[in-house]
Parts: C-alpha cells; structure tokens; sequence
C-alpha cells in the first residue's frame, strides 16, 4: 500500500524531476501513513533516492528498455502497481511522463491528475491543486477512483531532502511483445545541451531582434547562465529558430526559476505558457509592452545595446561569484 | 483509411478567464470557442490525408448542443461527418470512454486528437483511449506519414524530436508542427454552404466513470508591480537578481 513513484532516468543516471517527485511522494506517503517505493529502468546507482524519501527502489535492468517506450514502460509500473497493491502513483509532468500517465490511467482504470503544483489540498478524499487554462488559473481536482495518479508540475513542489533507508530489490516485469508495435527508431537530441524543460534559467527571445543573424548575443547570454534558448511563436513560425524552441500556450511551458524574455511582446498566449517561471525579467524597447505587466524585473531599452553590456556584467559577476 | 479527429470546444486563446457560482464553474460570459489548437492542427493533417490519399474523415467531440458551431466548422474546413456524444466533457476519462465507444464502432483507422486541449489541459485522452482499445499510440506527434497500414512518426521530446515506427490502427496525441501555421485552414463560402448539407450525427453517451472532478478553481494572486532598471544601471539588476531574487 505504498506510494508509487516513477523516478525518470536518462543515460543511466536520474534526472532532477526524479529527485523532486521522490520528495512529492514522501509527502503524500507521510500524510497516508505509508512509505515511498520507486520504480527505476537502467539505473546504475540508486542511492541518491536514499536522501528524498524513498525506502524501496524496484530495479528494472532490461536493454529493451533502453530507450524510453512509452508502452513498454506503463507496462512496467503497471506490473509493479499490482505486486505491491499500490493506492498512488506519483509521476512528473515532463513529456515521456505524460505519456506514460496517460496509458497507465487507461490500464489501471485510474484517474489521473497532471500539473500539480502544491502537496495535496486533502489525502481523503484526494483533492489537489494544478494548473488549468494554460496557466491561467488552477483547479482543486479530486480524484474519484481506488488507484490515483499525481503528476507533479516541474520546479513547483522542489527537491527536499528527507533521509530514509533505501531497500533495493531487482525487478523483472513481463513486458508484452505488443509494447514494442510501435518504436523509436532514432532519437535526435544534442548531448550535454540544457533543455527548456529542465533549465534552471531560460533566455528567450522574439520578433524584437529582427532577424536570425542577431541570435549570436541570445546564445552567448544563454552561455554564461547555463541556461536554456527559447523564442515566440512567430520566431519559429518563420523559421528564425527551431519549433522546439516555441514556448507558450501552443508550444512548450517553461517554469524556470529565470525567464528572460527578450524583444518579447508579451502576448496573452505567450505569458500562458511561460508564467509558471518564478522570475521574470523583460528586455523591451516599448514600456507600453504586455510583458512588463507579468514581469518582477524591466529594462526598457534596445536589445542590441542592453543584451551585449548584460553579457559582459555577468561575465563579470560570474568570475567573481566562482 | 477511415479517420476519426477528436475535437475540443474550447475558449479562444485570448479569452480572460474568470469563475462563477463560488469558483466551482468556468465563466462563459463573451467567451469565444473554438476548435482547439493542437485539434486544428491534426484536423489539417487529416484533410491532407483525404486530399492525397483519399481518406474518409469524421470528427467527434463530447458536448451539449453549444458545441456545434465548433463542429460545423469542422465540417466546413472539410471534414466528411460530424459525431457528437450527448454528454458534457466532465473529466478526460470519461471523455475517453465515451470517444473510445465511436472508436469501437466506427471501426477507425486512425485517430488524431490532441495532446491537450487548452482548457483543462488534463492531456489524457488519447492515451486512455490508446489504452482502453489497446491500439499503437504516439503522443506529443509533431508529424505523421502513413504507407499502407505502416506509419512513421514523429515526437517532440525534452531536448530534441524522435521518430517512431508503428502501425494502424493508431492514434496520435497532436500538435504544432503535424502542419505549418500556414497551413491551417479558415472556411470559405464553398466549405460554408456544403457544412450544412453534412451528417452531424448526436450519440447518446454510454455509462462511463467520471474518475476526477474538478471542485473549485482560483486564480493565480496578482502581479507586483514590475522593477524598473535604468538600462545604464546593469549591475543593478545583476545585484537585484543575485541577491533580491536569489536565481544566478
Ligand atoms: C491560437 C494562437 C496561439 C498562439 N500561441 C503562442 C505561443 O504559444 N507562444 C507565443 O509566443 N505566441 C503565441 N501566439 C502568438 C502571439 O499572439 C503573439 O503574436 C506572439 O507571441 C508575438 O511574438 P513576439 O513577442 O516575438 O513579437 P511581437 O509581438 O512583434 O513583439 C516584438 C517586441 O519586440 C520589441 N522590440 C522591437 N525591437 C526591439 C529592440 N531592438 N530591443 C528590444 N525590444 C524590441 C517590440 O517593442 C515588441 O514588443 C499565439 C497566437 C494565437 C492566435
């Protein structure tokens, strides 16, 4: 009767909204009276789960699953869900999670809340808090059924340390040949490179910089704070920038910690998408511009002077804080 | 192939959203619906499909009679029938009980949704179905090719884009990128005049599980004013962010 968590792993190694789920699921286990027990595919070393909560790690070590299959993976934590009569399951609102939530709530007849931002509003019934209307309101969802699914927004319940002792135990799911009817056959994704989904910082930018020559100054910004690249829709539309870096209400959400929002208007299905980001700074030429309503921070000026002397006083302030 | 687009009635994206009846409802008052976003474009794959490869396209959505318009303008943009389950859209797995029902019977090949709709944004629909019929699913699909009863598709993914094999029957959780913006497609006269002459069929719902329910909503605290910065002043916003806000 534990709390149920699937802790997202990549190139072996789990990612942060693992370590933040795993705290949103000590929570919730702590206020049923029960204990967390996480489900890991191809993870090398599962300590660190020790630190956020988890007393029992079930280790799937299967090459099939090398790469991330949506369906072989539902499966997985499906069979996991009926071997230790699991109530709640606790997953992350990143794309793959998604689309595991989804089959799994199929499966498993669960209902199944995603975009949580806040530890539940009550355990029984189960009510919690998400988002709603992209970002412009929430709802306090109950969820009706015996088996409960929790997807935790990124970045909004964070990462907390509550040490336990870690059982490990080997996992080997029957993983129906069906799972594999459809397949990745090629990943493309480049190395090492931040991603808006998880960046900490996110510097975007917008029609505002004229042309696709000028990102030279974004990127370099983006440099020398680890942080992610994103654009507005018409800047991906007219192919300044790639279509994964469109963020807002019909591209990707942001909630970064930092937005910087460069030569950005701040369009009502813009702000939608990037809100949930704690900080928001604007860089704009217009004081009249919308994002200066949603923004904590302004610059009204050009980009082309502001961006470049940003860049060197952070240049600055980096050496320093190093 | 016989396709079946799955639609969401929802507010236009540049609605302000507001709540009645002690927050428990979603204010409708001069609220604009539309198709949903992520549908609009997979409803334009769709008429790809049936411009090229001659495909038979329904649409079907769960709602009241006030959703019609929507559907009619789906109809206009060129899809062949309209279905409409008699139900309001409570919660997405319901809905997908329902959507899975047509599926069933409707004997589809493939089915397009989208990978959210932009009112609720539960993103649970295709997949539940997915699930409940036990047909290939590709959420987040950002492109679809079919050959034969073969597809190959894509997916966004944090980071990058993945390309998938699978089959039909499948079904697809769209968005951007399944075609252009300059694609997509507002209805002429012609497609107008011919919406009226198509089948909107009305569906009684089957018994289904309403498994969440969302009992009150409120609104994000309002906005402090924003700090202004001199633009000659930088160091005062790296000092602001460092120290005041604590992000670098
Ligand atoms: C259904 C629908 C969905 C949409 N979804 C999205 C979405 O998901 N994401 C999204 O971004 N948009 C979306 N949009 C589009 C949105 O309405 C806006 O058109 C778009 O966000 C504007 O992009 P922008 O701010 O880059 O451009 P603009 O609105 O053209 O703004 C450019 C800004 O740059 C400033 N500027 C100009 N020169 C400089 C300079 N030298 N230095 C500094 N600032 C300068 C200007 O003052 C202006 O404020 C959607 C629209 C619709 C209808």
């Amino acid at each position: 009767m534990s709390v149920l968590v699937y802790t997202e792993a990549e190139n072996g190694k789990f990612k942060k909204n693992a370590l933040e789920v795993a705290s949103y699921a000590h929570k919730v286990a702590q206020e049923m009276g029960t204990t967390v027990t996480a489900v890991s595919f191809n993870v090398a070393d599962n300590s660190s789960l020790e630190t956020y909560g988890v007393s029992k790690v079930l280790k799937i070590n299967n090459d099939s699953l090398g790469t991330f299959n949506a369906n072989a993976y539902a499966m997985a934590l499906a069979e996991a869900v009926q071997k230790e009569d699991i109530k709640v399951i606790i997953l992350s609102s990143s794309t793959d999670s998604k689309y595991v939530a989804a089959l799994l709530a199929g499966k498993l007849q669960a209902g199944y809340a995603p975009n949580v931002v806040a530890a539940p509003d009550s355990i029984n019934p189960m009510v919690v808090k998400r988002t709603a209307f992209s970002n412009k309101g929430y709802a306090h969802t109950e969820i009706n059924t015996e088996i409960k699914i929790i997807g935790v927004s990124n970045n909004a319940y964070g990462v907390h340390e509550n040490k336990t002792s870690l059982s490990e135990e080997d996992f080997s799911p029957s993983i129906d040949d069906s799972a594999f009817s459809t397949k990745s056959v090629n990943v493309d994704k480049v190395a090492g490179e931040v991603t808006i989904a998880d960046a900490e910082v996110v510097v975007s930018a917008g029609r505002g910089l004229k042309g696709p020559e000028n990102w030279g100054m974004i990127e370099e910004l983006a440099g020398v704070l680890g942080a992610a690249t994103a654009c507005s829709k018409p800047v991906s539309d007219m192919g300044w920038r790639s279509h994964g870096e469109h963020v807002g209400q019909t591209g990707k959400p942001v909630a970064s910690n930092l937005y910087i929002a460069i030569g950005i208007s701040g369009a009502i299905q813009h702000l939608a998408g990037v809100s949930a980001s704690k900080v928001k700074v604007v860089i704009n030429t217009d004081p009249e511009a919308p994002f200066f309503k949603a923004a904590d921070y302004g610059i009204v000026g050009d980009a082309f002077v502001v961006v470049p002397k940003l860049i060197e006083k952070l240049k600055e302030f980096k050496a320093q804080n190093a | 192939m016989k396709i079946l687009v799955c639609i969401s009635n929802v507010p236009d994206t540049t609605s302000k959203i507001n709540f009645t009846q002690d927050n428990t409802q979603f204010d409708t008052t001069g609220v604009q619906f539309v198709i949903n976003p992520n549908d609009e474009f997979g409803l334009t794959r769709a008429m790809w499909f049936k411009e090229k490869q001659g495909a038979t396209v329904h649409v079907a959505t769960v709602g009241g009679a006030n959703v019609e318009p929507t559907m009619r303008k789906a109809l206009a943009i060129g899809a062949d029938e309209a279905i409409r389950i008699n139900a309001e859209p409570t919660d997405g797995f319901f809905v997908a009980q329902q959507l899975a029902e047509v599926i069933k019977n409707g004997e589809y090949d493939l089915v397009i949704a989208g990978r959210e709709s932009i009112d609720y944004n539960g993103g649970m629909v295709p997949g539940i179905i997915a699930a409940l019929l036990n047909m290939n699913f590709v959420n987040t699909c950002t492109g679809l090719e079919i050959e034969g009863d073969k597809a190959t598709a894509f997916r966004e993914i944090d980071g990058g884009k993945e390309t998938l094999s699978s089959s039909l029957p499948l079904i697809i959780g769209g968005q951007k990128g399944l075609v252009e913006e300059s694609d997509l497609r507002i209805p002429n006269m012609r497609g107008i005049m011919m919406a009226r002459q198509k089948k909107l069929n009305v569906v009684e719902p089957v018994n289904a599980t309403h498994a969440t329910a969302d009992k009150s909503f409120d609104k994000p605290a309002p906005k402090g004013a924003v700090k202004l910065v001199d633009p000659e002043n930088i160091d005062e916003l790296i000092d602001l962010l460092h120290n005041e806000a604590n992000v670098i």
